[in-house]
């Protein structure tokens, strides 16, 4: 009697997490599916014919400035405002030559490369300093010393002292 | 292969457009934001952050009344237009507030593009009358200023005037001037 019919279950009940916990995927994702097949048939929508949106190759601008190459709008003339007349090559220049870099600050003494060369060299030698052996730091000095500073010629150092072996 | 088409029309009315640099005079100040007129169908505003080196501690000196000098952030016809004083990296460019004194005109808009094209003979000309200042508007709004009121004034009346006048016409009248 007990294993005759089998009682069935609502489909509520069937949908609640603790009996979905001992489902497949499969039957998971087919009752999924047919729960969306449910709600969108519920949804309205226009049956027209799918229009395709025509590709446009125009863009429009609504602004005149790319059209006729306009100048910047602030101008001095005769020295009146010396800052705006630098402005003006600077902004004039950029429109024609389209160039993003601007220099503003006025021409250093020394170039940027020099500058960077400069930089890097002192840098390495004040690491270098640090790391020197003691014997080394002493060459330095002498070198320092000696004002030439060319590296051709080089001080006269007193030899390194070798092991002298005893003679017998 | 693509051009620029553009239609070229008479028009005396501005409508803010992105990215235009216009002259615009303060109206009022709401907090942190500005009123501006830039002939438009409404007011811009303009952020006081919006200038070089302004933050909130150091603001801009923007009185009501004053000119401004600069181009449009947003403008659509769905939202209030915006302006900004700095460009996209920060820098001013000659934007911000006109300094004191000059003289503050309305042209129609045609001239104004006139003015700025590339080799414009106008402005030429007048270049070589006497040293001046002048900041232009897409907005049909032309400041100027040069050492004198009288200067000034005589370069207005010839910028306006321009519009209706032929090329000789300009010519006979800036000798005259230049003869004085």
């Amino acid at each position: 009697m007990a294993g005759d019919v089998k009682t069935k279950l609502s489909k509520n009940l069937l949908r609640m997490k603790f009996m979905q916990r001992g489902l497949d995927s499969q039957t998971k994702k087919q009752l999924e599916e047919e729960e969306k097949k449910i709600i969108s048939e519920e949804h309205w929508y226009l049956d027209l014919p799918d229009l395709k949106e025509k590709e446009s190759f125009i863009i429009e601008e609504r602004s005149f400035m790319p059209c006729e190459d306009l100048l910047y709008g602030r101008m001095s003339f005769k020295g009146f405002n010396p800052e705006i007349e630098k402005l003006m090559i600077q902004m004039n220049s950029k429109c024609k030559e389209k160039e993003m870099e601007v220099d503003e600050k006025m021409e250093a003494d020394v170039s940027d490369e020099e500058m960077a060369r400069r930089q890097y060299e002192t840098l390495v030698g004040t690491i270098g300093k640090k790391f020197m052996r003691k014997r080394d730091q002493r060459v330095l000095q002498d070198e320092d010393e000696d004002e030439d500073g060319s590296s051709n010629i080089r001080p006269s150092k007193k030899a390194k002292k070798k092991f002298l072996k005893p003679q017998d | 292969a693509g051009g620029v088409y553009w239609v070229d029309s008479q028009q005396k009315r501005y409508v803010p457009v992105k990215g235009d640099h216009v002259i615009g005079i303060v109206t009022a100040k709401a907090g942190d934001v500005f009123k501006l007129d830039v002939g438009g169908s409404e007011q811009a505003s303009l952020s006081y952050l919006a200038f070089e080196g302004a933050t909130k501690r150091n603001r801009p000196n923007v009185q009501v009344g004053d000119l401004i000098y600069g181009q449009f952030l947003v403008a659509n016809k769905d939202m209030e237009p915006e302006m900004v004083c700095i460009d996209s990296s920060g820098r001013s460019t000659g934007m911000g507030i006109i300094g004191q004194d000059g003289f503050l005109f309305k042209v129609s808009l045609g001239l104004i593009r006139k003015l700025l094209a590339p080799k414009c003979e106008i402005i030429q000309e007048l270049s070589q009358l006497y040293p001046f200042e002048l900041v232009l508007g897409m907005n049909g709004r032309i400041w100027v200023k040069a050492k004198t009121v009288q200067q000034t004034l005589i370069i207005v009346n010839i910028l306006e005037a321009c519009e209706y006048m032929t090329a000789e016409q300009r010519k006979q009248a800036l000798a005259k001037l230049s003869g004085n």
